[in-house]
């Protein structure tokens, strides 16, 4: 399971990452392994996506999230 | 003034590092570049409660010492390299008390520079609310560091921050977080002992980004290269693992110091005002609602301080005229040099307000959502969401919309919003534009409730946000990309605006354009003003023996005398002679010599077309008397054909030029001083040529 498979409200852990480059910044904003991701809200026109994630909100393109894989 | 010690503000974006600049320095600041590279570099003094001077300077907001932007990159050369102007003799690591996990990943790493540090711990008034408790005396006896808490906004904990700062070790006390070495083993030692350094954090970090930083030598640099090979180093493998070693410190760090409750309070409020900010369809009413509203108000609010500054250079140049001998060196002071000078001022109001537009927006968190909103319709033609903003400014003005686009990190999506922004539609090709419609286009309704001529108008905006577009897609094809893009953006949390940092960005915007473009808008100027007011040998002595005779004197009117004259020696100006000169060049857009002129005064600006068609076809009164030139025009015709000058095909022809043509020495002085390389005004200038000779010559062939 991707994180941009999930819909607006779901919840998911992070597993790992499919891409290296995208995973160094995403765990610098705090999207590590094991941390739960909320999915806030998505862009009115369908992308970008925002999530919540150690406590605060974080925006990404759907295809950034799409290198996400949740457990 | 000297300093005492030197410190250096740090942290992640949104955590009131700004606000806390401004508070410890005051106006006492100042802005000027890094050498080097265009990031500005922002100090100021502050006198600590000892009595000696702190010289405090501000880096750029940053999430780790990995860089992403110009900006940040800044950061790790001024804090690691001894060597460096700036080196600081103390950190103070600004941190979100409500948001500490993400912020403590910086803070671990600058600790590990080994630098003193001390933290200052913000928005404990917001973390209070949302009810965080943080033991901060196991907190800091944990780090081993000084911690103040303080809410920079409310102006507390500020003298506590100053004491500190006063009482600071000059050695760094604070614990180590990871284990440094084992990210690189072999590597760091090998890296520490050739290059003599004695801190394996920063030799950990010359080995990530030895290509990039300036300051140190491509032998040392290729030596790092060959070693890094030698222990087959991977420098984003060897990334991910020490951010993820250092979360697993700031995990065990916050199990202990800090409590959070199951839902923070201050959330859902943020989330119900962007359920309606980021909605589908009220979302985009509101955005535009503000939009016009933004756009409305720099039309109205800086029109009336734009007259007065307008008048007093006026006054200015008329007392120095009276005052000073005639002469050519009064001439060029006060026509050439505060004519320059005036073109320059009469800016401000408009980039002040429009600055204070943005950085409210900026301040309360919504410049994010729009971005957040408009990110998928703007990639599509090379832009990102982020350029909403500089180019709808456009409107009012591109000199501050180029510099707002210092928001947009991706290099090619900013370059690309610098490229086109100066192609919408800006308040100098008003005049210019209602001239010339009410010139050739009837004053009448159609379809009872259209004016024809407000529609020629709205069609010219709209023509000039279509054309940016496309030249924005064109630009997406030809321009490579530096770096991946991507748009990993935090979404911070609506606060209230701070009005001393609209104050503040006001005036620093204000201050660096009038300094930064100022001084090439009056070289221009003055260049421009040698050329219209001297003409090759004596023409200009005939000239005035000509009208001196009697049958000048006799007839005319002292005025109209010196219209005469004026108008006669622009003719045979340098000006006027290049008017003829590209006669040639510009007849197939059906332009004589007298427009040729205005092209020529007009290059430094826009607005001096009308002053200069006013000039040419001598009118009564001043240039601002738009009926009179409107009327001179009108009436003006070929001397070989006896048709008018000013047909449909003609008019039509100008404002396409104007539409596109680079006529604004600010804008290009400005977009040097935002790129740094003379290569990006150079090429914006011959595309936007170009494409307005082109658009120019398809419309007067096919109106005429």
């Amino acid at each position: 399971m991707r994180l941009s498979q999930l819909e607006v409200g779901e919840k998911g852990i992070v597993k790992e990452f499919t891409d290296l480059e995208m995973s160094v910044k995403l765990m610098e904003m705090g999207c590590l392994p094991g941390e739960e991701i909320k999915i806030s809200r998505i862009a009115p026109l369908g992308d970008p996506i925002a999530i919540t994630v150690s406590g605060y909100q974080l925006s990404l393109r759907k295809f950034e999230a799409s290198t996400i894989i949740l457990q | 003034m000297k300093a005492d010690i030197r410190v250096a503000l740090v942290g992640n974006p949104n955590t009131g590092k700004s606000t806390l600049f401004n508070t410890l320095t005051g106006l006492n600041q100042k802005i000027g570049n890094f050498p080097g590279v265009t990031v500005d570099k922002k100090t100021g003094f502050s006198t600590l409660p000892d009595g000696r001077t702190a010289e405090i300077i501000d880096l750029p907001g940053t999430y780790s010492l990995y860089p992403k932007s110009k900006d940040e990159s800044i950061v790790f050369s001024v804090l690691a390299d001894h060597s460096n102007p700036h080196s600081p003799d103390l950190i103070v690591v600004i941190l979100d008390a409500s948001n500490l996990k993400r912020n403590l990943l910086l803070y671990t790493q600058v600790a590990d520079l080994k630098i003193p540090v001390i933290i200052a711990l913000n928005m404990m008034d917001l973390a209070k609310k949302s009810g965080i408790h943080i033991d901060i005396d196991l907190f800091a006896a944990k780090l081993g560091v000084p911690v103040v808490p303080i809410s920079a906004r409310k102006v507390e904990g500020i003298d506590k921050l100053k004491e500190a700062i006063s009482f600071a070790n000059k050695i760094a006390l604070q614990q180590e977080s990871i284990d440094v070495e084992s990210l690189a083993p072999g590597l760091i030692a090998q890296i520490s002992s050739e290059l003599k350094l004695d801190n394996s954090y920063y030799a950990l970090q010359l080995a990530h980004q030895h290509e990039t930083i300036k300051f140190i030598s491509p032998a040392q640099s290729d030596r790092i290269e060959e070693l890094e090979k030698e222990f087959s180093f991977h420098s984003q493998k060897a990334q991910a693992s020490e951010t993820i070693a250092r979360y697993n410190f700031i995990n065990d760090l916050l199990y202990d110091t800090v409590k959070v409750p199951e839902t923070a309070q201050l959330e859902t409020t943020s989330n119900k005002i962007d359920k309606i900010l980021t909605h589908k369809v009220f979302g985009f009413i509101i955005f535009f609602g503000i939009l016009l509203f933004m756009f409305q108000s720099i039309f109205a609010w800086s029109a009336y301080p734009m007259e007065l500054i307008g008048d007093l250079f006026v006054w200015i140049q008329s007392t120095l005229h009276q005052i000073l001998p005639a002469g050519p060196l009064t001439g060029l002071l006060v026509d050439g040099v505060i004519g320059g000078l005036s073109g320059v001022m009469v800016f401000i109001p408009q980039i002040a307000i429009l600055f204070a537009f943005i950085s409210i927006l900026e301040d309360t968190g919504y410049m994010s959502r729009v971005t957040f909103m408009m990110d998928k319709l703007m990639r599509k033609v090379g832009l990102n969401g982020k350029s909403v903003v500089p180019l709808i400014g456009g409107f009012a003005c591109a000199v501050p919309s180029i510099m707002s686009t210092r928001t947009i990190e991706n290099w090619k999506d900013r370059m690309i919003t610098i490229m086109v922004t100066p192609l919408v539609t800006c308040s100098a090709r008003l005049p210019i534009y209602t001239l010339l419609i009410a010139l050739v286009v009837p004053n009448r309704n159609v379809w009872w409730v259209f004016n024809m001529q407000g529609l020629a108008l709205t069609g010219m905006y709209i023509f000039s946000l279509i054309s940016a577009i496309v030249v924005a897609f064109a630009f997406k094809l030809i321009l490579k990309g530096r770096e991946r893009g991507y748009f990993i953006m935090e979404l911070p949390v609506y606060r209230m605006p701070r009005w001393k940092n609209v104050i503040y960005s006001m005036y620093d915007r204000s201050k660096s354009f009038v300094f930064q473009a100022g001084k090439v808008i009056i070289a221009i100027s003055v260049i421009l003003w040698v050329l219209a007011s001297y003409g090759p040998g004596d023409r200009f002595k005939h000239i005035e023996q000509k009208y001196h005779r009697p049958q000048y004197t006799q007839h005319l009117t002292p005025d109209s005398l010196t219209r005469a004259i004026n108008s006669e020696k622009l003719e045979n100006s340098y000006a006027g002679v290049l008017g003829h000169v590209i006669e040639p060049v510009i007849k197939p857009l059906g332009f004589d010599w007298k427009i040729g002129i205005a092209l020529i005064t007009s290059f430094a600006a826009r607005e001096v077309f009308v002053g200069t068609m006013a000039t040419i076809y001598s009118v009564e009164g001043s240039a601002e008397k738009m009926e009179s030139v409107q009327y001179k025009m009108k009436t003006a015709t070929n001397p070989q054909t006896g048709q008018p000058v000013f047909s449909l095909a003609v008019a039509f022809s100008l404002m396409m030029f104007y539409a596109f043509a680079m006529q604004c020495a600010s804008t290009v002085a400005v977009v040097y001083r935002e790129t740094k390389n003379w290569r990006w005004p150079a090429i914006q200038f011959a595309y936007m040529t170009v494409l307005a000779y082109v658009a120019s010559f398809i419309a007067y062939n096919l109106l005429k």
